[in-house]
């Protein structure tokens, strides 16, 4: 289980997050919502030691990750998929796939197993990765993250400007991936898509997580959707 | 032949100083001084191996740069991690360097200039022509350091963390990639190369301490030239500044080279700021 305990947060002399308690468990998807600039990526950088906690803890089934130097987080089986994909835009398909594996030493069987939930990047291993189209940058994304062989996986906005064919797939992927016992979270704006695909909803609003609620039952007119995101 | 040799050291420079900039964004001021380190701890390490003058220089080219570059991921340690890489800062603290390394090696070293004795010392015979077998080598072996270099950037694990961390440091970082390690070994890899560069040249140039003036100089050009942070532009342009350099200030004057290549210098950033191989700024 990620746990974080009164976590505060930001940049420099901002603070973003404030005593902020957050958790996510194994084989559930927590979804992520507030307005912009919420602070839904800091938490996820938070969690990732790229924005240091300044207070509180972060911990990943007892193991203390706040106290970790950033590069050492992810050894743990963190993977992050960050907001508008971050790929290694000059280098290649493979080559943005081959940092993911050297992460936590994974090899072929890891790669294999990437290269066939996303059989298009298997056609496009030497393609530059800037030049493959929005999709395919979200499936490397999501594929480079993968090759970590995560136990909990971060998706910051996953299918922002993507078209509807590709937001069902990677829906279908992050479900998929839940059902193996990752603890999933994803930062999604849009009521529907949350409902269909959480188990559970943390809403932020000034800094913190205000309210943290079971999807089941909820619906889309749910005042709390009115009130922390504003639709 | 004088060109080319200035050609092929001023490629191992400036490639030094590219990566350098591409990878940690660090104007590297104190690129000359780690050339003349390489010069002058090459005339240390000779006279205290003795022995022939092949031996002595062979061991001098495989410990001066390790030297160099250890000295350059120290400085990396105490002055640019402290700062954070801050562009500004950088440019500060590495002139700084530049002075602090330049009366090092006047206290140590001193004031003259002295020469290492070149390994071999035969010409070789052409019909119309005799070329010095040491300058040959120096141009064979700089091309295949820079072989080697290009190789380990584009096949190597190594180079590819490398790579990656210059595109996105703070994305690198989630994957596991100590962003601190690979500058340190960016900035004593740049380091080595300039003075793997000067242990080449200092048999036909002698080694002394304010000789970093002039490659830190064409170096700059050459970057700026070829395009900040493309490696194959870097390339291109020593080449051609190389040749060019070496071929007006003989005909001419090496004043008339070095307003020259200022001016080109200017040409290029105000008709293609990128480089004239460097892709363009998405
Ligand atoms: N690198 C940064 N430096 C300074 N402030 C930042 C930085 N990134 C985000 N912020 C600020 O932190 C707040 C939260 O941003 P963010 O976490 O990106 O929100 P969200 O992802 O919920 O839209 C915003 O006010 C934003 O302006
Ligand atoms: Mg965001």
């Amino acid at each position: 289980m990620l746990r974080l305990e009164g976590v505060s947060a930001g940049y420099g002399a901002v603070t973003v997050l404030r005593d902020l308690t957050f958790e996510a468990r194994a084989g559930e998807i927590t979804c992520v919502m507030g307005r912009n600039g919420a602070g839904k990526s800091t938490l996820m950088k938070c969690i990732m030691g790229l924005v240091p906690a300044t207070r509180g803890t972060v911990t990943l089934d007892g193991t203390a990750l706040h106290a970790l130097p950033a590069h050492r987080v992810p050894l743990h089986g963190i993977a992050y998929v960050p907001q508008g994909r971050r790929l290694f835009g000059p280098l290649t398909v493979a080559e943005n796939l081959g940092i993911g594996l050297m992460t936590r030493g994974m090899g072929e069987e890891t790669r294999e197993r990437v290269l066939t939930l996303f059989p298009r990047l298997r056609e496009r291993l030497d393609q530059v990765s800037s030049t493959l189209s929005g999709g395919e940058q979200q499936m490397l994304a999501i594929g480079r993250a993968l090759c970590l062989e995560p136990k909990v996986l971060l998706l910051d906005e996953p299918t922002e400007g993507l078209q509807p064919s590709m937001i069902a797939l990677i829906r279908d992927v992050v479900v998929q991936l839940k059902e193996t016992g990752v603890a999933t979270v994803l930062v999604e704006q849009r009521p529907d898509a949350v409902l269909r695909m959480a188990d559970r909803i943390a809403f932020m609003a000034g800094g913190r997580v205000a309210e943290m609620v079971e999807a089941r039952g909820l619906t889309a007119d749910a005042p709390q959707f009115m009130a922390y995101v504003g639709v | 032949m004088e060109s080319a040799v200035t050609a092929a050291t001023l490629a191992l420079t400036a490639v030094g100083l590219s990566l350098v900039f591409g990878v940690m964004r660090v104007v590297n001021v104190a690129h000359g001084e780690f050339f003349m380190l390489g010069a002058v701890s090459a005339w240390f390490i000779t006279t205290w191996v003795g022995g022939p003058a092949w031996a002595s220089f062979l061991v001098a080219l495989a410990v001066a740069p390790l030297f160099v570059a250890a000295l350059a991921a120290l400085a990396d340690r105490i002055v640019l991690k402290r700062l954070d890489y801050e562009p500004e800062a950088t440019i500060v603290a590495t002139i700084g360097l530049m002075y602090i390394f330049q009366q090092a090696a006047l206290s140590f070293y001193g004031p003259q200039a002295m020469p290492v004795e070149p390994p071999f010392n035969f010409r070789i015979q052409l019909p119309w022509f005799g070329y010095s077998a040491y300058k040959l080598s120096v141009i064979l072996f700089a091309t295949l350091v820079l072989i080697g270099v290009w190789l380990f950037l584009t096949r190597t694990k190594a180079g590819l963390v490398m790579r990656a961390t210059q595109v996105d440091r703070e994305t690198a970082q989630a994957f596991g990639i100590d962003v601190d390690r690979v500058y340190a070994g960016v900035f004593a890899l740049g380091a080595g190369l300039a003075a793997i560069a000067a242990v080449l040249i200092v048999p036909i140039q002698q080694a002394h301490y304010l000789m970093g003036h002039d490659p830190l100089l064409l170096a700059f050009i050459t970057v700026i030239v070829g395009g900040l942070g493309s490696l194959r532009g870097t390339i291109i342009a020593a080449v051609f500044i190389g040749l060019s350099d070496g071929l007006i200030a003989f005909f001419w004057s090496p004043t008339l080279a070095k307003i020259l290549a200022t001016l080109l210098v200017a040409m290029v950033l105000v008709f293609r700021p990128q480089g004239l191989f460097g892709a363009k700024q998405a």
